[in-house]
């Protein structure tokens, strides 16, 4: 059951390989003009993990997550959501390497194959930085007025945090 | 926005710390977090470079606008009013397929690209229409076939099989995916009356 995932990867990765090979697309050449680019995207989110990073460890080592997590814990704990993810919750509709920062700081605190780590695992991969894609295309074509937008978009991320401990329970546990 | 959260986060945290006792913490969390954002950069440089690779080569091949044309018939469902319109079309299912398969990069300007012509079936411009709100919830909660980011670092934090996530994640993406949209068309319910 657990190596679902890597088989869906390897015939992914195997699907686009044949596919091209088969249309005749120069695979090695294609490669690697693709890695290039992804040099520059990896190295241009540095100055913002730096940043987001230092906040949000300055938030975990100064207690304000830890007291969060015990005012939270025992109304989440009735839909057996672990409070601890909160941060996680909080930034990542907000900021893509807010999330990769605090997403970082609970596998470094709980491990990656703990509930908690788990469940941050699959936040992490399901969800998307909604405030930054409704600023960049409300903001493209100039739309000021983008009536019930963000209150669309909450719903689907706070559905996909309650979703993702449902699932991570009914796999795992 | 940021502007105003991440000042937020340093000093209530400094403010907090004085409180409770836990400056030495913080100042520590000071000198270790900047040298853990780059070797985190470095960690994900390898995913990155190695991903944006098959993705060039997924595009070059012609194999997302295949994708993108099978998509068509769904999308057609979800926005009815672009049915005639086949740029429109056309520009919405690259984007939503450059999202399904992690192109984050190259979604961007095909979705500006979309809405563009998705702006051009409204009376007043500075207004979203139903089908543009729809079209920005699809991407600020896409379904997300492979989580590359995050297994790389599951991976790098001991996880044993860092991919194990892979099924909640397209369970738990298609589904808030889906709360979305049915939130989107109840919303839009709601104003008209």
């Amino acid at each position: 059951m657990n190596n679902i995932g890597t088989y869906v990867l390897l015939s992914f990765i195997s699907a686009i390989v044949l596919f091209a090979i088969c249309r005749k697309t120069a695979v090695f050449d294609c490669f690697l003009s693709g890695a290039k680019d992804g040099i520059k995207n990896a190295v241009s989110i540095l100055p913002a993990l730096i940043a987001l990073l230092f906040a949000v460890k300055l938030l975990t080592a100064s207690g304000i997550t830890e007291s969060i997590t015990a005012v939270c814990s025992p109304l989440l704990q009735k839909i057996r959501f672990p409070a601890e993810i909160l941060p996680l919750c909080i930034l990542s509709p907000i900021s893509g390497s807010g999330s990769l920062s605090a997403f970082q700081d609970i596998l470094a605190v709980y491990g990656a194959d703990s509930y908690i780590g788990r469940v941050a695992s699959v936040i992490a991969g399901a969800t998307e930085t909604t405030f930054y894609a409704v600023t960049v295309y409300y903001g493209a074509i100039g739309v000021k007025k983008i009536r019930h937008t963000i209150a669309a978009a909450l719903c689907a991320d706070i559905a996909g945090f309650i979703l993702a401990s449902f699932f991570v329970r009914l796999f795992f546990y | 926005m940021m502007n105003y959260i991440w000042p937020c986060m340093i000093l209530l945290s400094i403010l907090f710390a004085c409180i409770t006792g836990n400056v030495p913490a913080v100042g520590d969390a000071v000198f270790s977090s900047v040298t853990e954002a780059v070797s985190l950069t470095i960690k994900m440089l390898g995913m990155f470079c190695f991903w944006s690779g098959i993705m060039q080569i997924a595009k070059t091949s012609g194999l997302t606008s295949i994708i993108s044309k099978l998509l068509s018939p769904l999308l057609k469902r979800i926005f009815p009013s672009i049915q005639n319109d086949d740029d429109t079309k056309n520009a919405v299912s690259m984007n939503i397929t450059a999202n399904l398969l992690g192109l984050g990069n190259a979604a961007t300007p095909l979705g500006i690209e979309a809405m563009r012509r998705l702006q051009t079936h409204t009376a007043n411009k500075a207004v979203a229409s139903n089908d543009m709100v729809l079209f920005v919830v699809l991407n600020t909660a896409c379904i997300r076939i492979i989580p590359t980011t995050a297994a790389m670092l599951r991976h790098e934090a001991g996880a044993a099989a860092p991919m194990d996530i892979l099924p909640a994640t397209l369970l738990t993406s298609l589904l808030s995916c889906t709360c979305g949209l049915v939130a989107a068309r109840v919303f839009e319910g709601i104003r008209h009356e």
